[in-house]
């Protein structure tokens, strides 16, 4: 909340491929990025869904995995500077009146730039909710998707549910403040640590928190608040006390908060030309999956070639009055200079 | 072509013809059923193509590799029958294979 008020050329919106790859672009044409995205780290659905997996697409690689597709990029776009902030969503963009946009994340940042990219691929990824009739209104004051402050879990009486390393992190982390501890997962086999997962049973063994094989039932509780719940198991329905649920079912896409900024959408992707890829507000810009035209597909090949017609048309915004000069990196020494080649 | 039935939460069938060797997942796609989301395009990276393989047909198709059974952590109402739908290859074995598609895929 205390960082200083960014000032920036360009803020570019989610730092998958696309993303990282109009820093690239943009920075050729000595423009500034600062790159904001939901996740930890770059890469976008290649780090979240494929690390591991094949890319058999990319020009120039007969297969490359997401994560050495992301690795590259982050090499190819060093030299340009940017700042990534991670773990951080937009929540508005707004229009100043002197032109260029303010931009505001959900950890209060105020980013000031004076072009918009949304490279937000699928929209943002965030927590799976359980389809349990009702969950919603205890969200956010019993029912926590993660964990942002820990005094909200003292004497509490706390179910986490999953199998995974933040199920079992927050297991091991809150169980010492927690009234109790209680952990549901569907099965008796753990993808998390297994280091975390013997801390776990040493403590269930001690008769210092539960663990039930099952799956979430029913949530009871007023005004928000949760009182108890019921856990399906193989053969019975148990119902325990709970004042504060945390799921961890993984992530999923949604499109969030980019609906709600005042751009034209068709089917929920946001519509551009294709001369400058820029969306029905001048000087916001969407490329990659997140954007729709006639003739649309969905390639991270696609998303590369719209960043560098977006950055050209971005300079025109930035550097009125600057005539761009088309360059190669092959031939040209000033491209090459900016690319630190030696 | 091998025959697969897709049945919907709501009790709506839909019969597909599909193409040995492609995903049940990848026939649900290309047959517009409803019900399977397949988020990671058939990585085996989100769990929304879960589906339950009921009957007769549980034990033909097989149990979930290790690392399905992995995923299926983040599935919704888990049952013995649960699959992914990504992780099923259409084959000639399969004809008149009849897949429950669950309420939500989260």
């Amino acid at each position: 909340m205390n960082e200083t008020h960014i000032t920036t050329d360009v803020v570019v919106i989610g730092a998958g491929p696309v993303g990282l790859f109009a820093v690239f672009e943009l920075g050729l044409l000595d423009l500034k990025c600062h790159l904001i995205d939901i996740l930890d780290r770059p890469g976008g659905q290649c780090a979240e869904l494929y690390p591991e997996k094949p890319i058999y697409d990319i020009p120039g690689f007969s297969v490359i995995s997401g994560q050495e597709l992301t690795d590259n990029l982050m090499k190819q776009i060093e030299p340009f500077g940017a700042v990534f902030h991670y773990n951080r969503m937009i929540n508005n963009v707004k229009k100043l009146d002197s032109g260029g946009f303010k931009v505001i994340d959900d950890e209060g940042q105020v980013y000031e730039c004076k072009v918009v990219v949304v490279a937000a691929g699928g929209g943002s990824f965030q927590p799976k909710r359980p389809p349990v009739p009702g969950i919603e209104v205890f969200e956010d004051k019993s029912v926590f998707y993660s964990v942002r402050r820990m005094e909200e879990f003292k004497d509490q009486d706390i179910v986490i549910v999953g199998g995974g390393d933040s199920a079992l992190d927050w297991v091991l982390s809150l169980q010492p403040l927690a009234r109790s501890m209680t952990l549901v997962h569907r099965r008796d086999n753990f993808r998390a640590a297994p280091d975390s997962v013997n801390k776990m049973k040493e403590l269930v063994a001690a008769g210092k928190m539960k663990l039930i094989l099952g799956q979430i039932g029913e949530l009871n509780g007023e005004n928000g608040m949760l009182s108890s719940m019921t856990i399906k198991s193989a053969d019975e329905v148990l119902s325990i006390p709970v004042t504060r649920l945390l799921p961890f079912f993984g992530l999923t896409m949604k499109l969030g908060p980019v609906a709600d900024w005042g751009l034209d959408l068709e089917n929920n992707l946001i519509t551009v030309d294709t001369e400058k890829f820029e969306t029905s507000v001048p000087g916001v810009f969407a490329i990659g999956d997140i954007n729709t035209y006639p003739g649309k597909l969905k390639l991270i090949l696609s998303g590369f070639h719209e960043g560098a017609l977006m950055s050209q048309a971005a300079k025109r915004i930035i550097s009125p009055d600057e005539r761009i000069i088309f360059q190669y990196t092959t031939s040209s020494t000033k491209l090459q200079k900016k690319l630190g080649v030696k | 072509m091998t025959k697969i039935t897709f049945v919907e939460a709501n009790g709506t069938v839909h019969e597909t013809q599909a193409e040995n060797g492609a995903s049940v997942m990848e026939t649900a796609l290309k047959n517009s059923v409803p019900g399977i989301v397949a988020e990671c395009g058939g990585a085996c990276t989100c769990a929304t193509c879960h589906v339950y393989v009921g009957g007769e047909w549980t034990d033909k198709v097989g149990a979930p590799s290790a690392m399905e059974e992995d995923m299926l952590d983040f599935a919704f109402e888990v049952k013995p029958s649960s699959r992914l739908s990504c992780q099923i290859i259409v084959s000639d074995e399969f004809d008149g294979l009849v897949v429950n598609i669950p309420e939500q895929q989260g």
